[in-house]
């Protein structure tokens, strides 16, 4: 069989009335938590050090020592982690011509119309925009993270280089919280997002609303895929 | 503890033989690492300075020693690779290193061979200081020694990003960061460091900033009556000056001296790192999260009706056609 076009293989009606439809199955969902939780942790630490007014977060961890090494070690859990995701999720990530015309009526976004928006695969420009920040800055935010790891890369960079490291982590890490912060606000205005990846199915009504194409796609399968 | 001690003037001197109060307290620090707004001292305590003089260093030593001694630390034993630095560098347990330069002068043509004491500068604006982000690990006294307080130190090897001069060393044993104290355990009972009671030559004096301004001046003239033009003091005015200078024979090529730099100050990716991009991070993050969490609960939400959960039961028992089309 050809791979789907706006689906994953694995992604199918569960039933048809009232319909809901299997978005994430449970590895996925389990890896997406460990990715949640470590940018979580990381945030966490990262701020203690990144400004004294936030230093006392130290204390959430049992102190600075502990903070200090556990940050960059949770930095490669959610490296891992995020890397796992990153190949099961790339391909329907990709751009395409649909993206341009929803990226133009932002505002219709931004207002819920959505009647007046392109039918959309899996995923829309926003969470696009949301996967593929999360990928630059998390690759940037590990090979900044590893050239300041003094514990065991102290040696690895120049000083001058490992300035300039620093000062790139903090950027990067301002940038990621602001898109996580995104993030998490998009999944929660648009409502009936979240159970996607806690049970991982949605309603019909909302993959009709937000994803068409691939609501589409999934029911055309159904009828005319092989049987179970 | 009868008699609190004096501000020590040199290193010379020896200690009394009665206990003495120490009188470095924690009041006379001016700057505190992470920490703003800290509460002025009531006294200011005399500048003070230790001066290495290059010119009559004899390469023994003898501080090294002294230095290991007073600080009872233990520098691993490494193996000869045929240089004259022993230790190979500053470690965790070296706070000072002599460090050796054969160079030879273009205009003389003469070898001549370059020690210098490598070691903390106690710079008036310590670059270390500024990085650190644990709330008091690094502070300043208002006599000018910058001091790291190793129970507050979490290890992360900022004050060594910080540094012009790549002086702190992280222990990996504990942790923590070491480097030279200027002795402030002495000099907080009216002694002299102890690399400077050591030096059999006197390259290293101590005392006032002013006296030894004063000496490394007539230092100077000496040299310049001696030949060395271009002799001069090393205390750079990049980070403030510092309360550990040099009298160099060769002060127009700082960077002849294994590298001393020419013109040190905090970088400029330090001063960035550690203002605006605090600052403002911090500002666009308050903002983004307060602002999605006040619009999170008070905008209206993009909910599905029920209209389109009946629209997709079609779509769905359609097989995925409807009139706007099909895939
Ligand atoms: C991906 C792998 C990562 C590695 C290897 C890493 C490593 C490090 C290291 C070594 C430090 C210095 C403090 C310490 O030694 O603990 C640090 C600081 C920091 N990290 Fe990370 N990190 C990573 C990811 C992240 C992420 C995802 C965030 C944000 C959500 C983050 C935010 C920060 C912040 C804010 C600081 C403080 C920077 C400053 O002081 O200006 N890091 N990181
Ligand atoms: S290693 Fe210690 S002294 Fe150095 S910056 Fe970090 S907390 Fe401060
Ligand atoms: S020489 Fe380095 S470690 Fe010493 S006070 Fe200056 S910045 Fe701090
Ligand atoms: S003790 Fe004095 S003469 Fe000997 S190496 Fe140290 S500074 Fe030079």
């Amino acid at each position: 069989m050809p791979r789907p076009l706006y689906s994953e293989p694995g992604d199918r009606i569960e039933s048809t009335r009232p319909v809901t439809v299997s978005r994430y199955r449970g590895f996925i969902r389990a890896n997406h938590w460990i990715t949640a939780l470590s940018l979580i942790l990381l945030l966490v630490s990262g701020l203690a050090f990144f400004h004294p007014s936030l230093y006392f977060l130290t204390g959430l961890f049992g102190g600075g020592q502990t903070a200090r090494w556990l940050h960059p070690i949770i930095g490669v859990v959610l490296f891992v982690s995020f890397m796992v995701m990153f190949i099961q999720l790339w391909r329907l990530n990709l751009p395409t011509p649909d993206d341009r015309k929803w990226l133009n009526q932002i505002g219709d976004v931004v207002k819920g119309n959505e009647e007046n928006l392109p039918e959309l695969g899996k995923y829309n420009a926003g969470q696009k925009f949301i996967f593929w920040g999360m990928t630059l800055l998390i690759v940037v935010l590990i090979v900044s993270g590893i050239m300041i790891w003094e514990q065991f890369f102290g040696e690895l960079v120049s000083i001058p280089t490992r300035r300039w490291a620093v000062l790139t982590h903090a950027l990067a890490a301002v940038a990621i919280i602001l898109v996580f912060i995104l993030h998490v606000y998009a999944a929660f205005w648009t409502r009936g997002t979240l159970r996607a990846m806690t049970r991982g199915t949605v309603t019909g009504g909302w993959a009709y609303r937000h994803h068409r194409k691939w609501l589409r796609e999934l029911a055309g399968r159904r009828q005319n895929g092989p049987a179970e | 503890m009868s008699e609190t001690a004096p501000q020590p003037k040199t290193a010379a001197s020896n200690p009394p033989v009665q206990p003495i109060a120490s009188n470095l307290l924690p009041s006379d620090v001016v700057r505190i690492s992470a920490t703003k707004d800290v509460p002025q001292p009531t006294r200011q305590l005399e500048k003070v300075a230790k001066l290495i003089d290059v010119s009559k260093c004899i390469g023994c030593k003898a501080c090294q020693s002294a230095c290991i001694e007073w600080n009872d630390t233990k520098p691993e034993v490494e193996t000869n690779v045929g240089v004259y630095e022993n230790p190979h560098d500053l470690t965790p347990n070296m706070f000072t290193l002599m460090r050796f330069t054969e160079w030879v002068n273009p205009e003389t043509d003469n070898l001549e061979w370059l020690i210098r004491k490598d070691g903390c500068m106690h710079c008036e604006d310590p670059g270390c200081l500024k990085a650190c982000p644990a709330p008091g690990a690094i502070v300043q006294y208002s006599n000018g020694i910058v001091d790291f307080i190793h129970e507050n130190c979490i290890g992360c090897g900022y004050c060594v990003t910080g540094c012009p001069f790549d002086i702190p060393r992280i222990s990996k044993v504990d942790h923590k960061s070491y480097k030279c104290t200027l002795c402030s355990d002495r000099v907080a009972v009216g002694q002299g460091p102890a690399c400077a009671k050591a030096c059999p030559t006197q390259a290293i004096v101590f005392g006032t900033k002013e006296d030894m301004i004063a000496h490394a001046n007539e230092r100077v003239e000496d040299l310049k009556s001696r030949g060395y033009e271009n002799a001069g003091i090393y205390d750079p005015a990049g980070v403030g000056g510092t309360h550990v200078f040099y009298v160099l024979h060769h002060a127009d090529k700082p960077s002849i001296y294994d590298k001393l730099p020419e013109n040190p100050r905090i970088s400029p990716v330090v001063e960035g790192w550690k203002g605006v991009t605090k600052t403002a991070g911090l500002a666009v993050m308050g903002v983004a999260a307060v602002g999605a969490a006040i619009h999170g609960i008070f905008a209206r939400a993009n909910k599905v009706d029920e209209h389109e959960e009946k629209e997709a039961e079609k779509l769905v028992v359609s097989g995925g056609s409807d009139d706007r089309g099909s895939v």
